[in-house]
């Protein structure tokens, strides 16, 4: 089925589907999600969490006795990606929260994804095993080794279905290439390179090779006084494998092109919106640094989530966006808290639907935004255990900005900063919807599905 | 910076007044947030949300203990209170240093995510 756009916003609503995880209280940190992934079919849904778990949901398919479950997904399967460590020589404990989920596209019948925490990538099989060998001869159903001298005859073990286990498994581990915080993983076009990124560096490495990658950006200045800004997030062009971009704390973004040169310290493009002086203030640089860079599917546009909104840009055009977003414009007369309680560091996410013709982003409050670029219609909308009822269709949600407050509005002193929406993902073809709020995954699809 | 809804439009000098006005509108309530963040904090850094936070940010996570920098303010303390790390955990050793004490507690046994259950 069609994107957004099939209807304009018009015929098109937003229902509840599902809801996963605790309804408690109180939240353990272990059990933050912090990140959510589809993978290129969007029959599979991963997410990650702090304490360096990942959970895989799959699609179910269709099934005429149970027709409402169509679509749903359930638990496929879970492992521990990561685990606490501690580096002994810097006396660092490195966390094991997993920052970054990214599958590869699927070339056989096992899954594969890629997971990092800060300082560790690790590429995950995750396979189905449906069948079982019996009859071996050396030991045991029970998987006893057997006295070989009772053995008097041979036979041929033969292979018996059995209850479906799905296994992940570690395949390659990429460790100790990155002194700083990794925050980006991006699989290339080619299948066979994928990019990460720390505050300073990017790497590139082989899927096959685990002890060797390629430093393709450093921005670390010789003498670290003079650091004036960090590598926020970066990503591989879809389509052109040689292409790549990164954004800064200082929003900017630049392009690189790996033909050119091995390091790409020297960019191909660079993209910045100027900035009027006469409106700079203590808060502009740390509210421009871009949180998240996301290309389009059709690799025209990218996308940048700053603090306050989210930015599209033509490939083609640096100097400025051609659309510009306004995600929560009411918090910037409440800068002076944010920056008091930390909230104005938050690192929020967006990203594109399957079509290119809407945009989605979190917010305050669970709430979360979403954008249509063709009508320039926007709507709010909130992750609730209240509006949880199946196939309830989502209200819109309104901020009162001031003046009286309407009847369903909500002031922005009411605004819960503690229920923030980091992270979203728009399943890849479908009006199928993953929300992340703290410890619960909320899946929201359109009423016509 | 604050660009209206789907253009890229700002004030230049010779631009007009009505726009100038409006952007100065939009723009006021980040100054006058800058101004309270001032007044609370005047010893706030000179560069504006400059290298202090970016320092923070790479530093980010880094509960710092040094038995050697432990043991020597001890030596040096002698009888008086040792230095405990005040309200900024993160900031590097120093005399303001973790104490065993102030340090989180290593994360208990891995169970499994809620989500699955």
């Amino acid at each position: 089925s069609a994107g957004v756009a099939g209807g304009g916003g018009n015929d098109f609503q937003w229902c509840f589907s599902q809801v996963k995880g605790a309804i408690d209280e109180d939240v353990a940190e272990a059990d933050i999600i912090s990140t959510v992934e589809f993978n290129y079919s969007g029959d599979l849904l991963a997410t990650g969490d702090k304490g360096g778990r990942v959970v895989i949901f799959q699609r179910e398919q269709e099934n005429k006795s149970r027709p409402h479950s169509r679509g749903e997904y359930n638990v496929y399967s879970t492992f521990q990606s990561h685990e606490p460590e501690f580096d002994y020589l810097k006396s660092l404990e490195i966390e094991e929260k997993i920052n970054k989920i990214r599958w590869l596209p699927q070339q056989n019948a096992a899954h594969f994804l890629l997971s990092t925490n800060d300082k560790t990538i690790k590429l995950w099989k995750i396979s189905e095993r449906d069948k079982r060998a019996e009859g071996y001869n050396l030991k045991d159903e029970d998987g006893r080794l057997r006295d070989p001298f009772r053995i008097t005859a041979l036979r041929v073990p033969i292979l018996k279905p059995m209850d479906l286990m799905v296994e992940a498994s570690p395949r390659r581990i990429f460790a100790n290439a990155h002194t700083y915080h990794i925050n980006s993983i991006s699989v290339n076009s080619d299948h066979e390179t994928y990019l990460s990124a720390d505050d300073l560096r990017i790497n590139l490495w082989h899927l096959e090779i685990t002890d060797r990658s390629f430093n393709i950006v450093d921005i670390k200045p010789a003498n670290m006084e003079e650091l004036t800004e960090v590598i926020t997030a970066a990503e591989f062009h879809p389509h052109h494998c040689n292409v790549f971009v990164y954004s800064s704390s200082k929003g900017t973004i630049r392009l690189c092109d790996m033909r050119s040169s091995a390091l790409c310290d020297r960019h191909s493009k660079f993209f910045e919106e100027p900035e009027d002086p006469s409106s700079r203030s203590f808060f502009s640089e740390i509210i421009s640094s871009i949180s998240d860079v996301k290309f389009s599917h059709s690799g025209r546009y990218m996308m940048t989530r700053d603090y306050l909104s989210v930015k599209v840009w033509d490939l083609n055009m640096e100097n400025r966006p051609v659309e510009t977003y306004q995600v929560h414009e009411y918090l910037r007369s409440k800068l002076c808290s944010l920056y008091e309680n930390d909230c104005i560091f938050d690192k929020f996410e967006c990203c594109w639907n399957g079509s290119d013709s809407a945009i989605m982003t979190g917010s305050y409050n669970n709430f979360f935004r979403m954008f249509d670029r063709n009508t320039r219609r926007d709507i709010t909308l909130e992750a609730s255990r209240e509006s949880s009822k199946p196939r309830a269709i989502l209200k819109p949600r309104k901020v009162c900005t001031g003046g009286k407050r309407k009847k369903d509005e909500i002031s922005v002193d009411s605004l819960d900063f503690n229920k923030k929406i980091l992270h979203t993902a728009w399943h890849p073809m479908e009006n199928i919807i993953a929300v992340a709020a703290t410890n619960n995954l909320y899946i929201f699809q359109d009423k016509i599905n | 910076m604050a660009a209206p809804l789907g253009t890229a439009a700002r004030a230049d000098d010779t631009g007009d007044e009505k726009q100038d006005a409006q952007e100065k509108e939009a723009v006021a309530p980040e100054r006058a947030e800058e101004a309270k963040l001032k007044a609370k904090y005047p010893n706030l850094g000179q560069r504006p949300g400059g290298s202090d936070f970016l320092m923070k940010r790479l530093q980010k996570g880094q509960k710092y203990f040094d038995s050697g920098d432990y043991n020597m303010a001890k030596a040096k303390m002698k009888n008086k209170q040792l230095p405990s790390t005040g309200p900024d955990k993160n900031l590097v050793t120093g005399d303001h240093i973790p104490t065993p004490q102030d340090l989180p507690q290593r994360k208990s046994s891995l169970v499994t995510s809620k989500l699955a259950g």
